[in-house]
């Protein structure tokens, strides 16, 4: 009975409806709306808003508004707009307000290239672009850190927690052993110089990171062989920010951050230090105890605060004719290291006018720096770990300043003993200032003759200056017996850059393809400008004997030289074919080996443009890849390694001939044949997007291998000045596999989800060092420990990773405790010597992963960054050099404090060859959670955007010492990384 | 056609412009010279002989440190005394260090291995001041030195600077001969920058170094004619009289009568006389009114600066509660004595025979190897002057001491075990004589004097003589007590009293890097 009702009510309620569709036809409505950014709420202009099914529609305007008049009967809206994902709305009245989500992979995107942009859709090459909008949030003094962890294949450490340090940078691993293993750096087309100049701790840290638009990373050889020999680590693309037409527009940003130390290095306390010196001590040893317990680690670092603060204004003036950009920026930042300050000044201009009715267009970039910088001393990180803690930190006497210190018996300061943290920190008095410029101005000609070619001409440069002074107090105890230092020091580099080529772009509608050609010529010289002073006591009058310089200054440098060209072919929009070639000359050369052809070639498909799947509704983009190339390395070191001269020595190196002192010419070592390091790299990529592209990623898989691997290796002793050399021997060959996903789980109106995720697998080893084979070679020795004279903890050997630790195998007893000096004869000789030594783990990760998030509530974001590195190992040389009863009861006469592992291991002596002191160091760090709220528009035209970060929130690690990540594995405590807690201020107006 | 034209014209003209800039490539380092300027002349010659023998004092051409000569080696370690000093003091009973060094500890175990780093470094060394001395001798040749148009006494005193650069190099072949026995090898003949030298042995050695050191006879300035610190006639007659001591080791064949003569061509030359006060032979003044020192390396506390030679000596043979005033520098708490040196003489306080120069207050006994104060300490290297006064480095850290590589007291020495063991041309009642001249100095009086000697009591005052002067190795490899159970000191061999080792720890290695560098070389055997 019911169903029966049922049934009838539902077909009288069809007909009717089908009765009123004809009405319905004829009516429209009008829907209004606004269109805005899912990230922040700025309004989307030019977005367009189509009914669904229909062809024609409308767009927004500046603000981001629209209004369209539909038929009655559309009841969907789709919204696109370039570089955001589509979206369809459900009308449900007379307004549609959207909020689009920026697409995480847009094919239409231009990316820059060397020497030019590409469409994303045709890029052939592992390539990786990172906008401003995906950046690390928060406090970052330097403008790698604006994508750790974001990028697969891209390792960045930072070296320490000083303020404004460098980080090292690894794009899959580098590529090289001795020579350079730093990428590229481009800005803005000058590829600038990678060293630091004297009183920089970094020379990244001159660039403002607010400044910058656009990373683009070259991984592979078909993208990167544009740049030739100096493609073999890879290439960053730095793009800084560019005005645009429109009106002018103002960002004024602040942000504060406090500092933190975050962890501190675990040593024996006072009780502890003095039960141990009770226990295993002479009278003498006891009797040097102190009575008290400092905490020298508290007495050096503190809770720092820094301020950043950020001024731009973009748009174009004279009636729109002039897109501009003024930035200016200051920073001011103390370090958790007592006495440490890092400030900043910078200065950014734009200028983009076009002329002859857009046919040229100008671009002019000019970036100017100035730091200034308090270096703390940093040797009291470590004495603060290793000074007695029974000690006060003020002495009764006012010798050395009233700080206590461990004396000679004849009231001297022991020499070899450590020193009072808190004087060197208050005695050090080390100031910096570092200037940069970095400029260029380019123009792009339309040439009239020809549709779609263009002249392309940019010249650039680059200088940095750094000078300062050092100076050390007489009554320091650390320089008392040299009466203190006083030592101004001073350092500039330059490089100059012409790059000038031609480019023609056609599409051939014939033959349905597309053509991108392009050859240029480049010149760039770089100066390094060093100056020379005497060694200075601290009364800035005396000079240390014989430290006169025989040099005031040195002017060296190197020339490079390039033509270059690359082809582009795109068939039928699903093929594409890129070619690249170029020929450096460098004067780092001789002249038979000075010129080198550094060819690629990759193809790609784009599956996704095939009749198959080209309308797929769930395969938005597949794409496959495959590249090979060849590529150079010529930052090899050494700026004349082929080229024998003599040099003279200092004035404390002279030889007596009686009654004259004559300085000595040394012939230094050289090799007449110094070549390129080549690396040879296949790349095969995939890339996908489903549904839309909310779920889209790329698979890489590399081989690279490195031949002519400069190395100083051992060479025939007698053969020439010196027993290693710099010369080109081996080879190394790095496998490697890149996965990196970038999903949006949840897009709605209100709510939207991003979620990325990239790991990267690879595995160096070296495959040839020697000039000749020898089995029982061990291998180049590296990696310089603490302790001793010249101990070094790794090799350089043959079927192994660069730099894996070389150990002996330690034996335990049966409480799983290690035990003094006993360890496996490994080759059964019944002697234990070097030969038992072995290869034991790397300090370099197999497997480096980076995630990160991002959800969007309403007017909140929050989001997460973290970095993970696996089976990457340190030797904790720490705990190796203190962590034993002959570092705490020294033999020179004092007592110092040392390692809590002394309780585990109890050893007397150091046993720094033990492969216990090698531990697993992966880790999972947290980088940065930040959390943002959109207030809107506050006043008139201005939005107000809140922020708040946390940075190195936490670290999930096993490893014991102070923290795992370190560059090159030997951890002898740097530097403690701060926890940052910044919060923030974002106006545009 | 006219833009044709044109494009032709302006690619012809850009070509023109762009490989004009070719020439930039050509660069040249600054601050130092090309050979052509550097033996352009006497002066450019002298510096380079200069680095021929500063490159044994010091490590590198930056003082104190800063670019070393020898890579692979910690820079202030690797100057050839310290090297040279370790291989030859630390594996014997006369010294023993507390450190850590890579390597270090190796030499009292005697379980040393091609990778020793040390033995590395000291290899790296000797060879590169070879190559310097080839070098020189490359550059140095008449023609050579005609076609830069250098003549009259220029040429005349680079021909006998040609000749002290053969004696370094002699003397360095005898370092390797003594130490390495088979060690690769090349003269001024072969060429620099690529290539695999040959390998020698003991027997071509033993030739090559005696023909030289004969050849240059006559180019060699007369005995004390030359510069302090420059090779002279005696410089080379030394040599040999060590060599030929040694031959017996070297090449089985006994050369004691040429020790005796080479040594009496020493002491008889004109000029040669013992210091008056043995406890000024290591002094920071010991180059001053000293007739005694025959060859030396030169140290000076402010011109000539590095952290090994007699800078290591001094420094590191204090610590403890030994008083700094007394050497004058610093202390770096590293060497000493087993207590077999002490016993060595009658009174360790030094009180009879004054050549006891120890720290007593110390342990006799070394029951730890890292403690420094057990073992006696060494006061015989001193930054101090006959006056009392301190050295010239007004921050006591870099000593002025020269060190001795040959003295008069080596040759009389020479002298008495030469004829005792057979060799003519002298007497026993010479070396009596001889032997209590050093005594008399000893002792300040003649109660010291013996009457006769047999060849134990040699050893043992070759001991008390020379100790600490890198002769001890050689010396018990001489008399058969080096690696034997017959003679033991504590922790030879590693073990507290002292153990046999193998015969074949009579010579080092060859250094692993060197034999994988270099295809012609063979490793010595037992290694």
């Amino acid at each position: 009975m019911l169903l029966r009702k049922l049934v009838q009510r539902m077909l009288s309620l069809v007909l009717c409806l089908s009765l009123l569709l004809p009405a319905a036809f004829s009516q429209t409505k009008i829907i209004t709306g606004k269109i805005t950014d899912a990230k922040d709420g700025s309004p989307v202009a030019g977005a367009s808003v189509t009914p669904k099914g229909k062809t024609s529609g409308t767009s927004t305007d500046a603000a981001g508004d629209f209004k369209i008049t539909v038929d009655n009967d559309v009841t969907v809206l789709v919204v696109t707009s370039v570089g955001y994902t589509r979206q369809e709305i459900t009308i449900t009245g007379s307004t549609a307000n959207v909020v689009l989500a920026a697409s995480s992979n847009n094919l239409n995107e231009v990316v820059v290239v060397g020497y030019g942009t590409q469409r994303k859709k045709d890029l052939t090459g592992a390539v990786t672009s990172v906008s401003s909008k995906d950046f690390v949030k928060g406090a970052l003094q330097t403008p790698e850190q604006l994508i750790a962890g974001k990028v697969a294949g891209v390792q960045i450490t930072s070296n320490s927690g000083a303020p404004g340090a460098g980080s090292r940078i690894r794009i899959r691993g580098g590529a090289s052993l001795n020579a350079s293993n730093d990428p590229l750096i481009v800005i803005d087309g000058v590829p600038v110089d990678n060293a630091n100049v004297a009183g920089a701790v970094n020379p990244l840290n001159l660039i403002n990171p607010n400044d910058i638009e656009n990373f683009t990373i070259l991984k592979d050889p078909s993208a990167a062989a544009i740049y030739g020999s100096r493609a073999s680590n890879g290439v960053i693309l730095i793009t800084t920010k560019k005005g645009k037409k429109g009106k002018v527009k103002y960002n004024f940003s602040l942000q504060g951050f406090l500092q933190q130390p975050a962890n501190k290095v675990d040593i024996l306390s006072a009780d502890q230090l003095s039960a141990v010196v009770k226990a295993k001590g002479t009278s003498t040893d006891v009797a040097k105890l102190g009575s008290v317990n400092t905490d020298w680690q508290d007495e050096i670092y503190k809770n720092a605060l820094g301020q950043d603060v950020n001024l731009s204004a973009s748009g174009a003036v004279l009636d729109g004719k002039l897109p501009f950009r003024i930035s200016g920026g200051f920073l001011n930042q103390d370090g958790i290291l007592r006495t440490d300050n890092f400030k900043r000044l910078t200065g950014a201009i734009n200028l983009s006018p076009r002329f002859l009715k857009e046919k040229l267009k100008v671009d002019l970039n000019f970036k100017i720096a100035k730091t200034s910088n308090h270096f703390a001393d940093g040797g009291a990180i470590g004495n603060a770990v290793s000074f007695d803690p029974t000690k006060p930190v003020r002495s009764t006497s006012n010798r050395y300043g009233g700080y206590w210190e461990w004396l000679d018996p004849d009231g001297l300061p022991t020499q070899l003993s450590n020193r009072n943290p808190v004087a060197l920190l208050n005695f050090r008095d080390n100031n910096s200032d570092v200037t940069r410029m970095i400029g260029n101005i380019q123009f792009d000609y339309q040439l009239p003759f020809i549709k779609g070619l263009r002249a392309n001409l940019n010249l650039g440069f680059d200088k940095q200056n750094g000078e300062g002074t050092a100076k050390m107090s007489d009554s320091a105890a650390a320089e008392y017996r040299r009466k203190g230092s006083n030592n101004f020091y001073k350092q500039g580099r330059e490089n100059k850059l012409l790059d000038a080529y031609l480019n023609y772009a056609k599409d051939i509608k014939s033959i349905n393809s597309r053509i991108d050609l392009m050859a240029g010529y480049g010149y760039q010289d770089f100066k390094y400008l060093d100056y020379f002073y005497a060694d200075y006591r601290y009364n800035g009058v005396d000079v240390v004997p014989g430290s006169t310089p025989n040099f005031a200054s040195s002017d060296a440098g190197y020339t490079l030289i390039s033509y270059y060209g690359r082809l582009n072919y795109t068939l039928a929009n699903k093929y594409v074919l890129t070619v690249n070639g170029r020929t450096d000359g460098s004067s780092r050369f001789a002249k038979n080996n000075r010129w080198g052809f550094f060819p690629s070639a990759a193809l790609a498909w784009r599956v996704s443009e095939e009749d198959f799947l080209k309308n797929s509704k769930v395969v938005s983009d597949l794409k496959f890849r495959v590249g090979y190339g060849i590529t150079g390395q010529q930052d090899i070191g050494p700026l004349y390694g082929y080229l024998t001269s003599y040099s003279l020595s200092n004035n404390q190196a002279l030889y007596q001939f009686g009654n004259e002192y004559v300085n000595l010419l040394r012939p230094a070592a050289y090799d007449p044949d110094l070549r390129w390091e080549t690396t040879k790299n296949l790349n095969v990529g995939i890339d996908f997007g489903f549904i839309d592209n909310r779920i889209s990623g790329t698979i890489e898989a590399f081989n690279r291998k490195t031949e002519d691997l400069l190395s100083v290796v051992p060479i025939p002793a007698l053969s020439n000045f010196s027993n290693q050399l710099f010369t080109n021997v081996g080879n190394i060959e790095s496998k490697g596999i890149e996965f990196s996903l970038n999903t949006v789980p949840v897009q709605r109106r209100d709510l939207e989800w991003n979620l990325g995720f990239n790991i990267t697998y690879v595995s160096p080893e070296i495959t040839n060092l020697l000039v000749n084979q020898d089995p029982n070679f061990t291998g180049i020795a590296v990696g310089g420990i603490s302790g001793g004279t010249g101990n070094t903890i790794q090799r350089h050997i043959v079927g192994q990773r660069p730099s894996s630790f070389y150990v002996y195998q330690q034996i335990y007893d049966a409480n799983n405790k290690p035990i003094e000096g006993l360890y496996e004869d490994l080759n059964r000789d019944g002697i234990i010597n070097e030969k038992d030594l072995r290869i034991f783990k790397n300090p370099e990760a197999n497997v480096f992963v980076g995630i990160n998030t991002s959800v969007t509530y309403k007017k909140f974001t929050g989001g997460f960054v973290m970095r993970g590195s696996f089976g990457n190992y340190n030797y904790n040389n720490f705990q190796s050099n203190t962590g034993v009863l002959r570092a705490l009861i020294n033999p020179l006469g004092f007592i110092a404090n040392g390692s809590t592992n002394y309780l585990e291991t109890g050893f007397s002596n150091n046993q720094y060859f033990s492969d216990y002191y090698v531990q697993n160091a992966s880790f999972l760090r947290m980088d940065n959670i930040s959390l943002g709220y959109d207030m809107g528009e506050v006043f008139k035209n201005a939005r107000l955007r809140l922020s708040a970060n946390v940075q190195n929130a936490f670290i999930i690690t096993k490893y014991k010492g102070l923290d795992p990540e370190l560059n090159g594995g030997i951890d002898n405590t740097i530097y403690p990384r701060p926890r940052t807690f910044v919060i923030g201020a974002n106006l545009d107006f | 056609m006219k833009r044709i034209a044109l494009f032709l014209t302006l690619a012809i003209a850009s070509t023109v412009v762009l490989t004009s800039c070719h020439k930039d490539l050509d660069k040249l380092p600054p601050n130092t010279l090309a050979p052509d300027q550097v033996y352009k002349d006497e002066a450019g010659y002298k510096q380079v002989l200069a680095k021929v023998y500063g490159s044994m004092a010091l490590t590198g051409n930056t003082g104190p440190a800063g670019s070393g000569d020898v890579a692979g080696i910690d820079e202030g370690t690797s100057d050839f005394l310290r090297l040279f000093w370790k291989a030859q003091e630390l594996s014997t009973d006369e010294a023993i260090v507390a450190w850590n060094d890579p390597g270090i500890q190796d030499f009292h175990n005697m379980n040393w291995s091609s990778n020793n780093p040390m033995l590395i470094g000291l290899y790296g060394r000797s060879m590169y001041i070879i190559t310097l001395c080839n070098e020189f001798l490359r550059e140095s040749t008449a023609d050579r030195v005609a076609s830069r148009g250098i003549t009259g006494t220029a040429a005349t005193n680079i021909a006998a600077m040609r000749a002290e650069a053969r004696f370094v190099r002699a003397f360095q072949y005898w370092v390797l001969m003594d130490l390495y026995a088979n060690p690769g090898f090349a003269t001024d003949a072969d060429p620099i920058g690529k290539f695999n030298p040959k390998q020698t042995n003991r027997t071509e050695l033993f030739a090559f170094i005696e023909s030289e050191l004969k050849a240059i006879d006559a180019d060699l300035p007369a005995a004390k004619a030359n510069a302090y610190g420059r090779a002279d006639k005696a410089a080379a007659w030394a040599l040999l009289s060590r060599l030929y001591l040694n031959a017996n080791v070297y090449i089985k064949q006994d050369k004691y009568t040429d020790a005796i003569t080479y040594a009496k061509k020493v002491i008889d030359a004109s000029g040669y006389a013992l210091l008056s006060d043995y406890r000024w032979l290591l002094l920071a003044d010991n180059n001053v009114n000293n007739n005694e020192f025959i060859f030396t390396l030169n140290y000076d506390g402010v011109k000539t600066k590095n952290f090994g030679g007699t800078t290591f000596m001094v420094n590191a043979s204090v610590g403890g509660d030994m008083d700094r005033n007394v050497s004058g520098l610093g202390g770096w708490g590293g060497i000493r004595a087993t207590k077999n040196l002490p016993q060595q003489f009658p009174d360790v306080n030094g009180n009879t025979d004054k050549r006891a120069q120890f720290f007593t207050a110390h342990n006799l006994e070394i029951n730890n190897i890292s403690e420094f104060k057990d073992g006696y300490g060494v006061t015989k290297y001193r930054n101090r002057t006959r006056a009392g006064g301190f050295g010239s480095d007004p921050d006591k850290t870099f000593a002025d001491v020269d060190f001795p590589v040959f003295r008069l007291a080596e040759m009389y020495l020479n002298y008495a075990e030469a004829v005792k063991r057979g060799g003519s041309g002298g007497t026993e009642a010479q070396a009596i004589i001889y032997i209590n001249n050093l005594r008399q100095r000893a002792y300040g009086n003649a109660t010291g004097n013996i009457g006769s000697y047999d060849l134990p009591f040699i050893l043992n005052e070759r001991a008390r003589e020379l100790y600490w002067e890198g002769l001890r190795r050689t010396d018990l490899v001489r008399f058969g007590q080096f690696t034997e159970a017959t003679y033991l000191w504590p922790w030879k061999g590693g073990v507290k009293d002292g153990r046999a080792v193998e015969d074949f720890r009579k010579i080092y290695p060859i250094p692993a890097p060197e034999v994988a560098a270099n295809p012609n070389l063979v490793q010595n055997p037992g290694y």
